[in-house]
């Protein structure tokens, strides 16, 4: 038997993977290079499925690279960039070293600077690609924007981002694709459909941050460089689907009436202002072409057979639901009291269809006064209000915001002023059969279906009622292991009191249940029949189940807990 | 204090020595006007025939030009003027030298005429210094000369002088700093040009020198060395359309991408008011904040605020945010299949237990007393009390009760259907009792069985056994022969034919741990020769010559006539704790301690063509049924399982097992449930012994 003795770890799944060291050699980058080169390039470890294998036998934490992406890094021409910026630095320091300004001057003018479009292009290779990655970006957009102007970084890195959000706003104003908001404790979550795409961002409160020592921003400036190039080109592409200029412009009305004011010169620079316009959000945007109006793009009817009937009939439903939805505050006045968070509520509003102002000093942009009398709400965010309009209604901020979730405009009773909020719940939850749903939420959904809310009494009443549904349903789920237990122990209670003779009783055969308790017996045997693994999955996916239904229980009890407490609060008021 | 004075001294000569550099550097500021001034005083009859003015100026003292004279050499030349400025000292002509070279020697420096300048006797000491200070009232204003080696007074110009210059004022009193200034280059055109001075030849040849420098700058820029300066390139924030022509193509090099997952959608308790059930109590909060970060279920814990306005900055945004980036670009990927079954397909489709009847499922009969196991004729238990009690199953009424005088720790029915044997294990002793319950023929056979014995039994002798006849009362009971063993029988087993009876005495060390007795002949024998391992139980093949020994591991099959082992199967237990031999002989069910119960089929492996992990605790024993296709396994938690077995002829086609049924009923007691389990030979039920003194039969 002839040929060399084949060695260990040179074919298989070894050949594929390479450790991040090996990597960061081939390329010949320092480790804070290899870093950024994998966020531009998108570049992740993989977990092979066989580690040890891969690791050559040990069992060392390691990280592993595909081999081919790392190939794939050796041609970047963006290596090259930063091996140029690593000599501009060294020039530089040398420069000063020597005290030769000039050269400074001419280094600096001459810092090497680099584009990502082609890794946007590459990373992305269609647009939708992109859009279904642009959740991270307008995240950290959005965070950026917030940053104040000094220290941690650029201040044109915080100005592109503040821009192109600010021009992401108004595309989603434009093209009225908000479909869900929530206020959370960290921020407000905003989902919108964009071409066909959900894509959720979280904007932060508008606080400045207190810069954490343990977060290290150059990793975050890296993605964010990265993230504003790809927002840019979305945007351009986003605002010329709907025929928008790019760089945005206001409608040439609005500029006019802006200019009318002619007190811009209060608000800011000459060269930010036109931002702090397009950030008032108040005014629609110039199209290429000025068209009346757009043309609602009708489902064109098919002849189709019966099954697709319904499904058509389904979708026109729903399509029909979407444009309600979008119509949602159109000819309604909203007034926005100064301590309200304004940007949101007037995105909100704006996105709905709702006319939106604001008082003069807040912001650029009003439209109209606090005595416009055709202002049909105004949303307040304090205890009281000394001078009160009888023809508006007064509401807290919430009211708009769940009026979005819910698709509908909510009874204002609720959200008047001084009135306890009822929970403000998040539209991202869908609730399958099974889990718990809050009492409030049923009540929306009733309300959805166009059922008029009851009085209160019977609204508890009803609750109460939903409470006996749900926990009867939980019996439900339960009744198979109780059944049996129930049954074992009367066997074995019988066999053990058997033994006194007593008076027989009449054993009702309950043909439904001995048919259930056959089922069940039988289920547990098949159970008992299980190969080794699929019994080890099976019982992963009931000790699941079985807590989630555990976690359902505690919810429903603490609810009931609190409800109790709080009518009995209510009755020693009474 | 003197100490004091000289420093004091010191300083003020370092004072003075600014005073004059200041003298020096203002001297050239205000040459011009002095010069003007001063000249028409001295150099007036000069004036005439000079080109070149040497100007002497005098600092107006009391000892006239003693003390500094500045050679202003001016030289006029072609209407522009170059000043010179040479301050001397034209007593010592030593010039500007550090004065301490003439330290050692008694002059100083030389005159004018080249005489030696001596120094003045100084005889003043300290002391002298002292009374000085202290009585001459000029002295804060005498300055020692090293040039001359003399002490000057100062005049009242001269300190006045040093005063405005250490104020930084200017060192003549009558200079105006503030005279409205002369413009000679005015914005007005002039009639007569400044200069008349033609214009150099320099000025219009192109430079030499600037060309040398140009040409090496075009140099370095061909050879890129140096960029002329770029054009603002403000290319960050112009966009256009990326995507206008794409291309599919570019999408087959990402493979093996696997897009990041999204971050979670928010739930109802991230909400700034969320319902009342979401919020922790004071446990949970308790419990949050004990527990590590990564325990937690979640990484915040919920708020209520009654409004919006109250609402503070999130404190973790930003870490948030930043792990999410790391996670982006750190954190290995790996495609996961998510198993998204439906547990209920899990679930192998079994032949309902309903098809496969009969079998036995209701406990139609028990009955009390100390019982450790049971063998079915008519129905025979033993017990711990000395007893073996006989049962009729039809009327369920005790027959018989003997009392063997010690407890029995296994006991078997004959096989043979003619003949009606019992053999008990009692400590050493098997006993083969003839309870005379069956009708005549029966009895009558068993008698001639017994007889067979009687004749066979004087010629052999078997040295650790010994066989003897039971007598008296035993006899009376129905004990009719006693086979002595040298240790405690664990288990005696018959053969299918009724004429052999294997006993198992464990031990470790010792072969002799099974015998096989032939009851005919009263001859007994030791089949192996050799140990090979704790020996549990034993069981003859029901139709072929072979012989069944589990020991703890696995279970030997040896042929009885070659005399040689024939398979040994691994029961992948670890330790064996029952064996039963299927009626056909091609199946062996095997139980263990540790819960499990084996299936060998003879025909396919040595190791178990199933096992199945049904029982909680250790399995005590087990029984095939000798007709209907089914067996039993009892276990310490109290349950019998029985379990449909088809066995098919067709030898391709591998058995059939369902679990039919859980027999519940022993109470578990000394963590003891059932401890033996056997079927009736006709019918299918089963009866079974427990821990708990009771033997139920389930029909």
């Amino acid at each position: 038997m002839g040929g060399l003795q084949k060695k260990k770890y040179e074919r298989g799944s070894v050949t594929n993977y390479i450790t991040r060291n090996k990597a960061r050699k081939k390329l010949q980058l320092s480790l804070p290079d290899f870093r950024r080169l994998c966020i531009l390039k998108g570049i992740y470890p993989h977990e092979p499925k066989h580690k040890k294998k891969v690791n050559k036998g040990s069992t060392a934490p390691r990280t592993f690279y595909l081999l081919k992406d790392i190939r794939f890094l050796l041609h970047e021409p963006i290596v090259g960039k930063f091996r140029d910026y690593k000599v501009f630095v060294r020039k530089l320091k040398k420069a000063y070293g020597k005290t030769e300004w000039t050269a400074v001057e001419r280094l600096k003018e001459n810092k090497p600077a680099y584009k990502l479009d082609h890794i946007v292009k590459e990373r992305y290779p269609s647009f939708i690609d992109a859009l279904r990655d642009i959740d991270d970006a307008l995240c950290m957009g959005f965070l950026f924007s917030t940053f104040a102007r000094t220290g941690k970084c650029h201040v044109e890195t915080i100005q592109l981002c503040r821009r192109l959000t600010v021009e992401w706003m108004n595309y989603v104003i434009a093209s009225r694709s908000l479909r869900k908001v929530f206020i959370s404790i960290k921020g407000i979550y905003y989902q919108a459909e964009v071409m066909g795409q959900l894509t959720t961002w979280l904007v932060p409160y508008q606080f400045s941050h207190d810069h954490p020592t343990d977060v290290d921003y150059r990793v975050m400036a890296t993605f964010t460089e990265l993230y504003t190039t790809l927002l840019g080109f979305i945007n351009f592409r986003l605002y010329h689907s709907l025929n928008l200029l790019y760089p945005p412009k206001l409608d040439i009305k609005a500029e006019s009436e802006l200019k009318e004011e002619g007190d811009d010169d209060d608000y800011a620079m000459n060269s930010e202002c036109y931002l702090e316009k397009l950030s008032a959000l108040s005014t629609s945007l110039a199209r290429v072409v000025s068209t009346a109006e757009d043309e609602e793009a009708q489902l064109d009817k098919f002849p189709v057979e019966e099954e697709d009937l319904e499904k058509m009939e389904a979708r026109e439903m729903e399509q029909k639901q979407l444009e309600a939805h979008k119509k949602l505050f159109e000819g309604l006045k909203f007034f926005l009291n100064r301590e309200v968070p304004r940007e949101s509520l007037a995105f909100l509003i704006r996105c709905f269809g709702g006319e939106v102002s604001w008082d003069k000093s807040v912001c650029i942009g009003s439209a109209y006064e606090v005595t416009d009398e055709t202002i049909t709400h105004q949303i307040v965010d304090r205890p009281n209000i000394d001078k009160q309009y009888i023809n508006r209604y007064y509401i807290q901020p919430q009211w708009v915001y769940d009026c979005v979730n819910a698709k509908i405009l909510l009874p204002v009773e609720d959200y008047f002023l001084g009135v306890t909020l009822p929970p403000h719940l998040s539209p991202f939850v869908e609730e399958k059969e099974g889990d718990y749903v809050p009492p409030e939420k049923l009540k929306i959904m009733a309300l959805q279906r166009g059922e008029k809310p009851a009085h209160e009494e019977e609204e508890e009443e009803e609750e109460e009622e939903e409470d006996d549904d749900e926990e009867e349903e939980e019996e439900d789920d339960e009744v198979e292991e109780k059944n049996l237990k129930k049954l074992e122990e009367q066997r074995s209670q019988g066999k053990s009191l058997s033994v006194k003779v007593t008076a027989g009783k009449v054993k009702v055969n309950n043909p439904a249940r001995m048919e259930q308790d056959e089922k069940a017996e039988e289920k547990r045997l098949a159970i008992m029949m299980m190969k080794k693994k699929e019994k080890y999955l099976y019982d992963k996916i009931m000790f699941g189940k079985k807590r989630k239904i555990r976690e359902t229980n505690k919810l429903t009890a603490k609810r009931k807990a609190h409800d109790d407490a709080e009518k009995s609060k209510k009755k020693t008021r009474k | 204090k003197e100490e004091e004075e000289t420093k004091e001294e010191e300083d003020l000569s370092d004072s003075e020595d600014s005073v004059f550099s200041g003298l020096e550097d203002s001297g050239s500021d205000s040459a011009d006007d002095d010069e003007e001034e001063e000249g028409s005083d001295h150099k007036g009859p000069e004036k005439d025939d000079l080109k070149f003015v040497c100007t002497i100026m005098t600092c107006s003292n009391p000892k006239g030009c003693n003390l500094f004279d500045s050679v202003q050499t001016s030289a006029v030349y072609g209407g522009s003027i170059h000043d010179v400025v040479v301050l001397q000292d034209i007593r010592n002509t030593v010039g500007n030298i550090p004065m301490e070279w003439y330290k050692d020697f008694p002059h100083i420096g030389y005159n004018l005429d080249g005489k030696k300048i001596y120094k003045p006797i100084r005889n003043k000491d300290e002391l002298d210094d002292f009374l000085d200070k202290m009585e001459d009232p000029d002295y804060w204003r005498t300055v020692h000369d090293k040039q001359t080696g003399s002490d000057i007074v100062l005049s009242d110009e001269q300190v006045a002088l040093v005063n405005r210059l250490q104020r930084g004022q200017f060192g003549d009193v009558n200079f105006n700093e503030y005279q409205p200034q002369v413009e000679f280059f005015s914005q007005d055109v002039m009639l007569h040009p400044v200069t008349n001075r033609p214009a150099d030849k320099r000025s219009f040849i192109p430079s030499l020198i600037e060309k040398e420098k140009v040409s090496k700058l075009v140099h370095a820029i061909k050879m890129g060395w140096i960029k002329p300066r770029r054009t603002e390139d403000d290319s960050r924030g112009r966009y256009y359309d990326l995507w206008a022509n794409e291309d599919s193509s570019i999408l087959a090099k990402h493979k093996m991408h696997l897009p990041a997952p999204k971050a979670p959608l928010p739930g109802h308790q991230e909400s700034y008011n969320p319902p009342p059930e979401y919020l922790f109590t004071d446990e949970e909060r308790a419990l949050w904040e004990q527990q590590d970060a990564s325990d937690r279920k979640l990484p915040f814990v919920p708020r209520k605020f009654s409004s919006l306005r109250q609402v503070p900055a999130f404190p973790r945004f930003l870490h948030e945010r930043f792990e999410r980036c790391l996670d982006l670009y750190l954190c290995p990927r790996q495609r996961k299949m998510r198993v998204n079954v439906n547990p209920e397909d899990l679930i192998p489709k079994l032949p309902k237990p309903k098809d496969l009847q009969p079998f036995p499922t209701t406990q139609s009969l028990w009955s009390g007393s100390l019982y450790q196991c049971v063998s079915i004729r008519s129905m025979a238990g033993l017990s711990d009390d000395g007893t073996v009690r006989f049962w009729e199953v039809r009327s369920s009424r005790c027959m018989r009760t003997v009392q063997v005088g010690g407890a029995v720790k296994s006991i078997a029915w004959n096989p043979n259907p003619l003949v009606c044997l019992l053999a008990v294990a009692r400590d050493s002793v098997v006993l083969i009792l003839s309870p005379s319950l069956a009708d005549r023929q029966v009895v009558l056979s068993t008698e001639r069985l017994l007889s067979g014995q009687r004749e066979a039994e004087s010629t052999e002798e078997v040295g650790p056994v010994t066989w003897s006849d039971a007598e008296g009362e035993e006899l009376s009971q129905g004990i009719t022969l006693k086979i002595q063993h040298p240790k405690a029988v664990h288990q005696v087993t018959w053969h299918a034919k009724g004429d052999y009876l294997a006993s198992v005495m464990p031990d470790h060390s010792s072969h002799l741990q099974v015998f096989i007795h032939q009851v005919s002949r009263r001859r007994s024998q030791n089949p192996f020769r050799k140990n090979k391992g704790l020996v549990q139980c034993v069981s003859f093949h029901p139709v072929r010559p072979y012989f069944f020994v589990g020991t703890q591991r696995s279970v030997r099959i040896y042929n009885l006539v070659k005399q040689e082992m024939t398979k040994k199967l691994q029961a992948n237990s670890k330790w064996i704790s029952s064996m039963a031999v299927h009626p056909g002989g091609d199946h062996v069910i095997c139980g263990s301690y540790d819960c499990r119960l084996s299936w060998f089929d003879l025909d396919l492996s040595t190791k178990p063509y199933k096992m199945l992990r049904h029982h909680k605790k250790a399995v005590r024993s087990v029984a095939y049924h000798r007709l209907y296709p089914l067996f039993a396994s009892a276990s310490d938690d109290g349950s019998v399982i029985v379990c449909h077995g088809t066995v098919y002829s067709d030898l391709l086609q591998n058995p059939l097992i369902v679990p039919v049924k859980v027999l519940r009923g022993h109470v578990i007691t000394h963590d003891l449930g059932v401890l033996d389990v056997t079927f009736h030979p006709t019918q299918p039920w089963i009866f079974s012994s427990g821990a708990d003194a009771t033997i139920r039969l389930f029909t």
